[in-house]
Formats: C-alpha cells, structure tokens, sequence
C-alpha cells in the first residue's frame, strides 16, 4: 500500500504551486487556475484521510463534493466576473484593476 | 460453470494455466490474460466501426434513394477497407499555424473518449470489461473527454470556422449534458444501483422502457445532442461552417474523428439497449445464461438504436443554435426533472407493490406526464400564435 | 516496490510536472491544457484511495465543466494578453520564496504529526456508495451542508448570469 505520507507531501506540493500561480500570475484567469490547483490538493488531502483513518465515516468524500460544488461555484461566478471586467476595461490583468487602490 | 455461461472466465482460466505452464509467475500470467482480453474488446470494438461505416453508407443510400456502395465485394461489404487505405495514403497535413502537439492530440483522443465506455459495456450477465459501481457516471465522464476533445482540436487548427463549430459544439454538448444525466438517473433510481449489470440485472422480469418510456426517450434526444448527429449537427454544419471543428483535419487524423463518431453513435445506442430495453434479455430467450445469446441481444438493440439515430439524423434538418439550446434549458431540462421527481415518488410509493400493480401505475404516470406536457406545449403554441397574428383567427379560417 | 506505488509515483510526477506548467507556461490555453492533466491526475489518484465515485465526480465536474469553463474564458479575454510579454508580476521571486516557505513548514508540520507514516489502511467498506449517498442526504449526517452547496450552486448559476450579460438594453 501506498504510505499516507505521500499523498500527504504531493499534496502540498500541489498546494504550493498553486499558491505560486495565485500570487505572482498577472492574468486574472491564471491566478483562478492556481485557486483550482489548491483546491484540488485540498480534495487530496481529504480523500486520502478518508481513506486511511476510517473509511466507514463518510465525512472527507462528503466534503470532497461540497469542495467540488464551491469550487463550481467560485469558477463560475470568477470566470464572469472577469469577462465583465474585460468588457468594461479591456484588461485582465489584476494590476491594472487599481480602482479601489489608493 | 462452463464455457456456454461465462465464456470469460474459462478462457482466462485456460489462458492462465497455459501461461504458467510457460513458466512465467502467477501474477504475470494473470496481467497478461487481463491485458489481452482488453486487447481482444477493443480490436472487437474497432471492427465493428469498420462495419459500421459499411452500414452507415448503406443505409443512408437507402434513405436518399440510392444503391450506396455496391463494387467492392457482395454488396460493397469491403468498401470501408477501401476507405480506410484511401485515408492513410492521403497526405497528412499539419497547418503551419496549428498547435502542433494539441492539434495531434485531439483526435485520438476524440476515438479514446468513445473506445473507454466500452469498458463498462456489459454484452452479458458473464461478458464485461468491469462492473464498475459507477458505470453510469462513468458514462458521462467519457462524454466529458469528448467535449475537451473537440474544443481542443477547434482551438487548435487556428481556424475561424473550427473555432466556431468547438463553441456551438461545447455549448450544445455541456447543456445537453443536464438532461442526459436526469435521464440515467431514472434507470439508476428503479434499479437502485449505479452499476450497468445491476441494472441489467433488475430488468430480468420488466424492461425499463415499458416502466419508463419518457426516460428513453430523454436519453434518446440527449445522446443525439452529445453525439452531435443531425438535428443537433451544429458542430459540422457543412453549409454554414464548412466542417466545422475538423476542418483542418486529413487523411487518418479526419478518419478517427469519423470512425469515433460511428462507434459512438453505435456505443450509445447499445447504452440506450442496456438502460431502458433490458441489455442482454430479449429479444432472444435465455439472454441472461447463455452469453453468446447476451452478447447478440445487446448488439442487435445497439444496431437498432444506430439505425433509429441514422433515421433521425437523415430525416431531420439541422436546427439553429438559439433553438437548439432554448429547446433544451426551456424544455427538455425542466421536463426531464419533473419527470425524475415523479418516478422517483412514484417508485417510492409502490415499493412493496406487484410488478403488474407498479408496471400499470409507472405506465400510466408516464402517459399522464407526456400528455400533460404535451397539453402545456399546446396551450403556449396557441398563445404565441396569437399574439403574432391577432386574436381573431376563426376569421383567417374562414378565408 | 508494489504496482500501486509505481502507479502513485508516475501518477504524481505527472500531477506535478503539469501543475508547474499550469503556473509557468506563457500560452493561457496551455495554462488550461496542463491543469487538465493536474485534474486527471487527481482522479486516477482518487481511483487509487478506491474512492471511484469521487474520481468520477472529478472527470465530470473539473475537466467536463470547469476547465472548459477556463478555456472558454481564455477565448473570450485574448485582446490584449498576447502570448509574448511577461506573464509574471516583477515580483515573482518573492512568491516562489513564500510558496517554498509553504511547502517546507507543510512538510515539518505534517512529519511531526504522528499518523504521518501510516502505511496500512482499514479496508474500504463493499458498500460505501451507499454509504455516501446516506450521508448525504441523512438528517443525522450532511443534509444540511448538501443542500446549502446546492442553494450555493443556484446563487452562483444566476449571479454569473446577472454579471456577465452586462447591462444589455
């Protein structure tokens, strides 16, 4: 069988290079790519918990599929809100978006 | 158990004990016996397309009042093979512009998003690639494959008219794909199991079509949504927008693009077999024990649905995108979830009922739902036409 | 070395070298490209752990609607991200510096818990499909965070509709 610790360092590593993409990205679309990139080693995280403390209690594939539902939803109401964005401004790139910014 | 019942297992036996025989360790002899049955359904799975594009010529001859292929051997049985030669002798071009890797990429991977469902194809009660306790949405999931397939080969040719048949396409197969999973969830909920042989299995006694024959019809209408075939064509339009997304696409590339869609229409049309008309039971008795009959019951719904989705696609015209789509997020959705909500209640409710008491209760609700959308449809048609032509049309019949 | 860990590593090293180019390659649609492999990665890993509803869930929900999603978005925003210029803040350094950082205290925490190097797991339940779809929808269980996620859905369907139809007239 495959040790936890794996899953566990793949998924941090995941998690990081997500996190690279969100903060140093300049497009918007990319900094919601690496937001995709936590989320799923988060859903790692939680299936291989799952798997490997107690598979009888449902409890990380149940918030496995509310990450997905949130992750739905963040893309959808993000990927709108950016196209809204380009519309107006005709910029994607989240520097450029410096309105609220003193 | 013998090789009448369950042909798979005997053989893997006997291929096994001859493999270890050779010498080689258990393990490795069993990898090699699985790994060559699935060699074996896929090279199956592969010939049949070759045939199919022999049916699909044939018949759509016939449709349009023609002979169709007829040189090539009886009846120009060998035409594909011809086909097949002219179209890897063509020459195989890559537009300079193209993305070369993804361009490359999209058609096997249009082929593979059709040759995977294969897996979960139970041919008979003994006779399937994996009884996966998911199969169903495991369905979806390959259809998922095929939409990324097909955006992926419009974006790449860097075409206009490609790019525009991957958005009508993605658009139509990612609404079309509501009512399709409202659809396989009838059969998974009067089943009560996600697995395609339990729900083989629970259709022993009475197909799902005679339980629930809107539901088919549903799948029906969305598989030829996700398929992509006439009416909902859009995705090639060859009058409007040339090809369409493989417009750039020759020789062998174009030839998996087509050979995919064949298999794909036939492979749903085995599904539709299998969820609603009872996979391997009927038409031929004893489907479920002997399983050289389950594997020819499956196959001939499969060959009947190809041709029920042939009639319709050369009989009816193409449909322009706004239709299509208002038909699907007006209609056919909410439809298909009033109608997943009544057979559920409805199952629920005759639960520990007779087959015939649940056979004749399921039946008449499915009559009253249709005919009470059909009476909505009515009365909205009446009330449109109305308001474009006035309300005084006893008048216009009297002209 | 046993199959399923030769399967976990090809599957990991794939799952990462996609993910950095998710994060580094110029092309956006590329971007999208390779997180799909991130995402199919994912699934087969989720295949692994024997949780096959979830691993199809994944196919479905990510590739099937959210990386179309992004490659859609990609389309429709490409005026002026040309594939030539900088596609990193000048300060991308410092993220590497704090994702590295990330990764490590990851890492030291998770190593000092004691459940890190479980190798042997309770064998999955035969039934657990059903299992889930209980605890789904049981009032003992996770109704009520099940349905909040599908008003969320709702909410979110109708607010993407409301801003992206823009103020058409």
């Amino acid at each position: 069988m495959v040790p936890l610790s794996w899953y566990l360092i793949l998924a941090a590593a995941l998690f990081s290079i997500g996190l690279f993409g969100v903060l140093s990205r300049k497009n918007a679309i990319a900094i919601l790519l690496g937001i995709e990139l936590m989320m799923n080693a988060v859903n790692i995280n939680l299936v291989a918990f799952w798997r490997y403390a107690n598979p009888t209690l449902m409890a990380g594939q149940v918030f496995t599929i509310i990450v997905f539902a949130v992750a739905a939803a963040e893309v959808a109401v993000g990927l709108a809100l950016v196209i809204s964005i380009y519309r107006r401004h005709n910029t994607v790139v989240a520097e450029d978006l410096n309105l609220m910014k003193w | 158990m013998n090789f009448w019942t369950d042909p798979i297992e005997v053989s893997r036996q006997w291929l096994v004990g001859l493999f270890t025989g050779w010498g080689l360790a258990a393990d490795l002899a069993n990898i090699l016996a699985i790994l060559l049955g699935i060699i074996l359904l896929v090279v199956f799975a592969m010939v049949l397309d070759v045939f199919l594009v022999w049916i699909e010529r044939k018949v759509v001859a016939r449709f349009q009042d023609r002979l169709g292929p007829n040189r090539i051997g009886p009846f120009g049985i060998f035409q594909p093979f011809a086909d097949v030669i002219k179209l890897i002798i063509k020459e195989d071009i890559t537009p300079a512009t193209a993305d070369k890797f993804v361009f490359n990429l999209a058609p096997i991977l249009s082929l593979a998003s059709v040759v995977i469902l294969w897996a979960v194809l139970p041919l008979a009660s003994t006779v399937y690639g994996v009884d996966l306790n998911v199969a169903v949405l495991y369905l979806v999931a390959a259809g998922a494959l095929g939409t990324l397939s097909i955006i992926m080969a419009g974006w790449a040719s860097d075409n206009k008219y490609a790019l525009v048949g991957a958005y009508r396409m993605v658009a139509a197969m990612i609404s079309f794909e509501i009512p399709m999973v409202v659809a396989l969830l009838i059969p998974t909920i009067l089943a009560g199991t996600l697995s395609m042989k339990g729900i083989s299995q629970a259709q022993n006694d009475v197909w799902f079509f005679v339980v629930s024959p809107l539901g088919a019809i549903l799948f029906l209408v969305a598989a030829i949504a996700e398929l992509g075939r006439s009416p909902f064509d859009l995705n090639e339009g060859e009058s409007e927008i040339v090809a369409g997304f493989h417009i750039e696409y020759t020789g062998m590339k174009f030839g998996l693009f087509y050979a995919g869609e064949l298999l794909h229409a036939f492979t749903f049309g085995a599904f539709l077999g299998v969820l609603f008309f009872g996979g391997w039971n009927g038409p031929l008795p004893f489907g479920d024990k002997y399983a050289l009959i389950g594997i020819f019951n499956v196959i001939a719904k499969g060959m009947f649905f190809y041709w029920v989705i042939m009639w319709v696609k050369y009989t009816v015209p193409r449909i322009r995108i706004d239709h299509m789509l208002a038909f699907n997020w007006k209609f056919l959705t909410p439809a298909a979830f009033a109608l997943l909500m009544v057979t559920a209640v409805l199952h629920r409710l005759l639960l520990g009922a007779e087959t015939w008491v649940y056979v004749v209760f399921m039946l008449a609700m499915n009559l009253v739902f249709g005919w009470t959308v059909v009476e909505i449809l009515r009365a909205l048609a009446r009330k449109q036409r109305e308001s474009a032509e006035g309300k005084p049309w006893p008048a216009a019949a009297q002209n | 070395m046993t199959p399923q860990q030769i399967i976990f590593l090809l599957t990991a090293f794939v799952a990462v070298f996609s993910a950095v180019n998710v994060v580094s390659t110029r092309n956006m649609v590329h971007a999208a490209l390779w997180l799909i492999a991130t995402l199919f990665g994912a699934a087969v890993l989720f295949a692994l752990l024997e949780a096959s509803f979830i691993a199809v869930v994944q196919v479905v929900v990510y590739i099937g609607a959210i990386a179309i999603m992004f490659i859609f978005a990609v389309m429709l925003t490409r005026r002026d991200i040309r594939e030539g210029g900088p596609q990193h803040n000048p300060g991308w350094w410092s993220a590497a510096v704090i994702s590295v950082l990330v990764f490590a205290s990851l890492v030291v925490v998770l190593s000092n818990w004691s459940g890190f190097n479980t190798v042997s797991a309770p064998p999955v339940p035969e039934d657990s499909l059903v299992l889930l779809g209980k605890a789904l929808v049981s009032p003992d269980a996770f109704v009520l965070p099940f349905e909040v996620a599908s008003v969320l859905l709702l909410s979110a369907l109708v607010g993407a509709v409301y801003v992206a139809i823009g103020n058409k007239k």
